[in-house]
């Protein structure tokens, strides 16, 4: 199915999946998609997320300390996807634990639990002739990140080659919270606009309705992730839910929109 | 739209592939740097000025060349073949790792940059990059493992009097591969005024490339002075492997001296289980980590598996690319030799020959004593001694008990 933003600004939320357990993941992406959220990225725990911050990484222990796998997570995606036909889901991970399971069988099995796209961190352009393949055979939208540091000729490149969103990271870094967002950010989304009338999606440092404001004024998408999976964290598994669900809701409140 | 065609040709034309193995497999954050990088090597590697300005470096500030020694107790010892060592165990610093060093050092002063950052395992990598930052006054930081710092804490204090800040990694396995995922983070963040200093043979393009032909002078020497003192090429080269760069640098200028066996040795660690040893080629299985495509040892769902190894250089769950090409064309062979092994190793070599050797260029030595024997007197075996074990002293005496001998 077509990735759609249904809400404007449209929310992308990250979740680290089995963190704390693959039930409260479900939980949370549901609770998620009702309170506003246009895609659920699942991402896969790997043992050594070089690209993520220190809250992502702690989630991905815990992930795995209780042997969550990949074949796991795309159980978890099948059941999100019987809940919410409608919510675009996404799944987010580092490439050898797909390499592992096989990349056409992972394609296939994404496919077949109602998997939307797939974004894999250490992925580029140029590696990825053989995985744009497999994503293509069954219809798995492949996302790229753009980064502040990709020069115009790379950003042509992963604009058309991504499908569903280009996701642009909003300033150079690995995952995590930030007090303010880069200036960076509305540059490179206006230069992935010259390749590409797909949606651009915003990530890395974005967690509170101030950004996602800011986010609104020049690209169509927020991701959010570190700032809930801190939330999670912080939450017991049974409230969870609801906090997640308060917090995406208090991402787009008309008023702060209004105010800037 | 613009419509970008992508290469329809096999990976393994590309450049920094190795066979199947090598290539980029980064966050896009760093493509850019890298494809830099790649340039930057390039014309460097083409100048004979960087050229002339490296070999003086290496001459007179580091010591090459090294000798080609050849063990004459130590084969005695043995009753088969001769066995020489390639002395890179002299050189300024301790070890191999400053050919390295002295050569991305002057490439990063070259492109600019005034911050450089580096992972290191023994610490002899990062020892080496600490003191070309002082020499070329550079700002320098380390990242190391937790482990590491406890076990090879000599080190540890020998950066920290070089000038350079070493940050401790407390996170996964607190070794080697945890120290490059930490490197990695920093560079990912402060890529536009940071340079990667990488010290083996891994890594994304053009890393395995650049470290290889930096550390290629081990095997042009030795194939000189081989030639030079027996009239003929040794029967095999043998080094110890983790990353992989010294022994890519003692095999490279031998690839095509098909008669010259080439044997990698790995750490075999304490056991054969996934989790007690460092021998990629014994349970590791081709996968991607930290930017390259290689062996790798993980678990059956792609998690990657922790490590055992006495030398903290060998302790890692990956292996250069160019490794896992030359193991499964067959021109290079692998072996295992343990922890046991490789202490009996040292103590075996320092009471024949008075050369104390790192523990992880044991390893190596451990094997030459475990095929010489069986060799006759006239086939030769160089061992690259990539590095000298002052450095593991504390886990010398306490393996050895040497407090009470």
């Amino acid at each position: 199915m077509p990735i759609r933003f249904q809400h404007k600004p449209g929310l992308v939320v990250y979740i680290t999946a089995g963190d704390p357990s693959l039930d409260a993941t479900r939980s949370i992406a549901v609770a998620a998609i009702d309170a506003g959220a246009d895609v659920i990225e699942l991402g896969v725990p790997f043992s050594d997320p070089l690209a993520d911050g220190p809250i992502i990484q702690r989630a991905s222990e815990r992930a795995l300390k209780h042997g969550v796998s990949l074949k796991n997570v795309l159980g978890l995606a099948g059941e999100i996807r019987a809940a919410r036909p409608e919510a675009g889901l996404v799944i987010f991970s580092y490439l050898n634990p797909i390499l592992r399971y096989g990349l056409s069988r992972f394609a296939d099995d994404a496919a077949a639990a109602g998997v939307d796209g797939v974004l894999a961190t250490d992925m580029i352009v140029e590696e990825a002739a053989e995985y744009l393949a497999a994503l293509d055979c069954v219809h798995l939208a492949p996302i790229f990140l753009a980064a502040p540091t990709s020069p115009d000729e790379r950003l042509e490149a992963i604009a058309s080659h991504s499908k569903g969103f280009v996701y642009a990271i909003s300033r150079t870094g690995i995952t995590g919270k930030q007090q303010s967002l880069a200036a960076d950010a509305a540059a490179l989304v206006a230069r992935i606009r010259r390749w590409t009338t797909l949606p651009v999606a915003v990530g890395f440092g974005i967690s509170n309705a101030d950004h996602v404001a800011q986010v609104a004024e020049f690209a169509d998408a927020a991701v959010v992730g570190s700032a809930i999976v801190e939330l999670i964290e912080r939450s017991t598994p049974d409230e969870a839910p609801g906090a997640v669900a308060r917090f995406i809701k208090g991402l787009r409140l008309p008023e702060t929109a209004l105010a800037r | 739209m613009a419509s970008v065609i992508l290469p329809a040709i096999p990976s393994e034309s590309r450049p920094g592939r190795f066979g199947i193995y090598g290539g980029r497999y980064v966050p896009e954050t760093l493509m850019a740097a890298l494809v830099e990088l790649e340039r930057e090597y390039e014309i460097a590697k083409a100048d004979a000025a960087f050229q002339a300005e490296l070999n003086a470096l290496l001459t007179d500030y580091a010591g090459r060349p090294t000798p080609l020694y050849f063990a004459k107790r130590l084969t005695e010892s043995l009753g088969g073949a001769k066995i020489y060592l390639k002395r890179e165990d002299l050189l300024h610093t301790g070890a191999h790792k400053i050919n390295n060093a002295l050569g991305q050092g002057l490439l990063a002063k070259r492109m600019g940059k005034k911050r450089i950052i580096a992972e290191t395992g023994a610490g002899q990598h990062g020892v080496a990059t600490a003191t070309v930052c002082a020499l070329l006054d550079l700002a320098c930081v380390v990242y190391m493992g937790e482990v590491d710092m406890a076990r090879q804490e000599l080190n540890v204090m020998r950066m920290r009097l070089l000038g350079a800040e070493v940050r401790s990694v407390s996170s996964g396995s607190r070794t080697l591969k945890d120290a490059i995922s930490e490197a990695m983070r920093d560079w990912v963040t402060n890529v536009r005024t940071t340079y990667y200093l990488l010290g083996s043979a891994l890594g994304a393009h053009p890393y395995p490339t650049m470290v290889r032909d930096f550390h290629r002078v081990i095997s042009r020497e030795m194939k000189e002075q081989i030639l030079e003192k027996e009239g003929r090429l040794p029967s095999a080269v043998i080094a110890c492997v983790g990353g992989g760069s010294n022994a890519i640098g003692a095999f490279y200028e031998f690839l095509h001296d098909r008669q010259v066996r080439l044997i990698g040795v790995e750490a075999g660690g304490n056991g054969t289980e996934l989790g007690q040893h460092a021998a990629r080629f014994r349970g590791g299985v081709p996968g991607v980590l930290q930017g390259t495509f290689s062996y790798v040892l993980q678990d059956e769902n792609g998690q990657i598996a922790s490590t055992h190894s006495v030398s903290a250089g060998l302790d890692y769950a990956s292996i250069g690319p160019e490794h896992a090409a030359l193991h499964d064309s067959g021109r290079a062979e692998y072996v295992a030799q343990d922890d046991a092994a490789a202490l009996d190793a040292v103590v075996k070599l320092a009471r024949t020959e008075g050369i104390l050797p790192a523990l992880e260029s044991a390893h190596a030595v451990a094997e030459a004593i475990r095929i010489a024997p069986a060799l006759p007197p006239r086939d030769i075996l160089v061992v690259n001694l990539s590095g000298r074990g002052d450095k593991d002293m504390g886990i010398l005496a306490r393996e050895l008990n040497l407090k009470r001998i």
